[in-house]
């Protein structure tokens, strides 16, 4: 790894650029991201930015429980962000319906599925703290190329 | 040969690129700590600007379909050559550039290149969001230029020249103050800061116009912008503070005026909410037509 790559590498952990995705949430886990920006928790201090389009994010902040209408929507805004990037699941709805399981308006599958997940956040809804942890710990799997997606991309490159 | 030379220096180095770059992100940190302490946060580490820069650099460039891909490619490339180009002609105490008959006129052609590299950016790329943002700073251009037009001209009708050293070494007087508050004014605009963010609402149109910009090429339009905040802080320096005969001196005094600018407006953008677009055209054509109208009077006055 030479000098350049090895500061763009540490760059893609100082900068993450988060993108929220509600893919059918009860809103209780988007509303404990805003605390994240807020003065309590400030997480510009890691170089954390909130963007609206996911041209522009590194992480995918996806939250809820998978409804049969947001399957294209998540597979769509994902193919829409630029390599590398991780996805962190927040709370326990992708992960299991959580209180939601077995609905008929439901993708009774875990968010995996669907797209890779790099990190899940466990709760319902998760503490802003623990968000902020998972945004941080998809950071260093950005720095370190460990995230679902670059791994799949050096695979196919060896293949 | 000589004057080739010169001109590549003062592109790549001093004023320009090697040194201008720094000092954008520089400003660019200062800003959003200034924000963020503001606000009672803690805000962005040093390096910020730094890094969002390198990372940027090292993503994917996604294309959208039906998009023509030399324009989209070109674009901000244009955006950071004219900005720079621009730097370059400003007689910053070092710059090794001939000051030329009639460069402020190519120094205000150059400064509007980059508005219209943004409002191109936005109809290329077939967002409707983009097209609502170069919309919006296609006419905000027609409203900002005014007081900023104006105040550059008051100047080279003052110094009797259109030479950016005449206006340097302009004879300090009441013209001064009066030119310089009617680019004081529409300063927060050209920096699309927050009163005047109508552009670049991200909470209205998501972001501006380079929402479907990723990768290096959005990383060049950052640095346009950071190079553009140089440009306009050290254009007020040079041209609405005095100079004195040391130029090391006058160094100092001209980033310690772009510094406290920066501060005043940054101030102001925390302070204030977003105006509509309606509003903000009235503010211009109201206060600034009316800053511009003393202004010029003050110069034909004596």
């Amino acid at each position: 790894m030479n000098l350049i790559e090895r500061v763009v590498a540490i760059s893609r952990r100082r900068s993450p650029w988060i993108c929220r995705l509600n893919a059918g949430s009860c809103n209780g886990c988007d509303i404990e991201i805003t605390p994240l920006l807020s003065p309590r928790y400030d997480a510009e201090q890691l170089g954390v930015e909130l963007h609206g389009t996911p041209k522009h994010a590194d992480i995918v902040l996806i939250s809820g429980t998978l409804t049969l209408r947001s399957r294209e929507a998540i597979l769509d805004i994902y193919a829409q962000v630029p390599n590398p990037k991780a996805v962190v699941a927040l709370g326990s709805c992708p992960a299991s319906g959580n209180v939601f399981a077995g609905s008929p308006l439901v993708l009774s599958e875990s968010l995996d599925s669907v797209v890779p997940v790099d990190v899940w956040v466990p709760g319902c809804p998760p503490r802003p703290q623990a968000i902020l942890d998972g945004i941080a710990r998809a950071a260093k799997l950005l720095e370190d190329g460990a995230t679902k997606s670059q791994l799949q991309n050096w695979l196919g490159r060896l293949s | 040969m000589n004057a080739v030379w010169s001109y590549l220096i003062a592109f790549a180095v001093w004023p320009g690129l090697l040194f201008a770059a720094p000092l954008g992100w520089l400003e660019l940190w200062f800003m959003r700590k200034l924000v963020a302490r503001l606000q009672g946060r803690r805000g962005p580490p040093f390096f910020q600007p730094f890094f969002d820069f390198m990372k940027l650099l090292g993503k994917e460039t996604v294309i959208p379909r039906g998009v023509n891909r030399g324009i989209f490619l070109a674009l901000p490339l244009v955006s950071v050559g004219a900005v720079t180009a621009a730097l370059a002609i400003v007689p910053l105490p070092g710059n090794p550039v001939p000051s030329l008959p009639g460069d402020v006129v190519l120094l205000l052609y150059l400064m509007e290149v980059p508005v219209l590299c943004e409002v191109l950016a936005g109809y290329v790329s077939r967002s409707i969001y983009g097209q609502v943002a170069a919309m919006r700073e296609a006419l905000l251009s027609l409203a900002y230029n005014l007081p900023f037009l104006v105040a550059i001209i008051a100047m080279a009708q003052e110094a009797g020249s259109f030479q950016m050293s005449a206006l340097q070494a302009a004879p300090y007087g009441v013209v001064h103050l009066l030119a310089g508050a009617t680019f004081l004014l529409a300063l927060p605009a050209r920096m699309k800061l927050n009163p005047f963010s109508i552009a670049n609402a991200e909470h209205e149109i998501v972001a501006d116009s380079h929402i479907e910009y990723s990768g290096p090429p959005l990383a060049l339009f950052k640095l346009s912008h950071a190079v553009e905040l140089v440009l306009l802080t050290e254009l007020f320096a040079v041209v609405f503070i005095p100079a004195t005969p040391w130029p090391l001196l006058n160094l100092l005094v001209y980033l310690a005026a772009g510094v406290a600018v920066l501060g005043g407006v940054t101030l102001l953008a925390t302070a204030t909410a977003r105006l509509r677009l309606a509003q903000a055209f009235r503010f211009y054509w109201v206060w600034g037509g009316i800053a511009s109208a003393v202004t010029m009077a003050a110069t034909l006055v004596r």
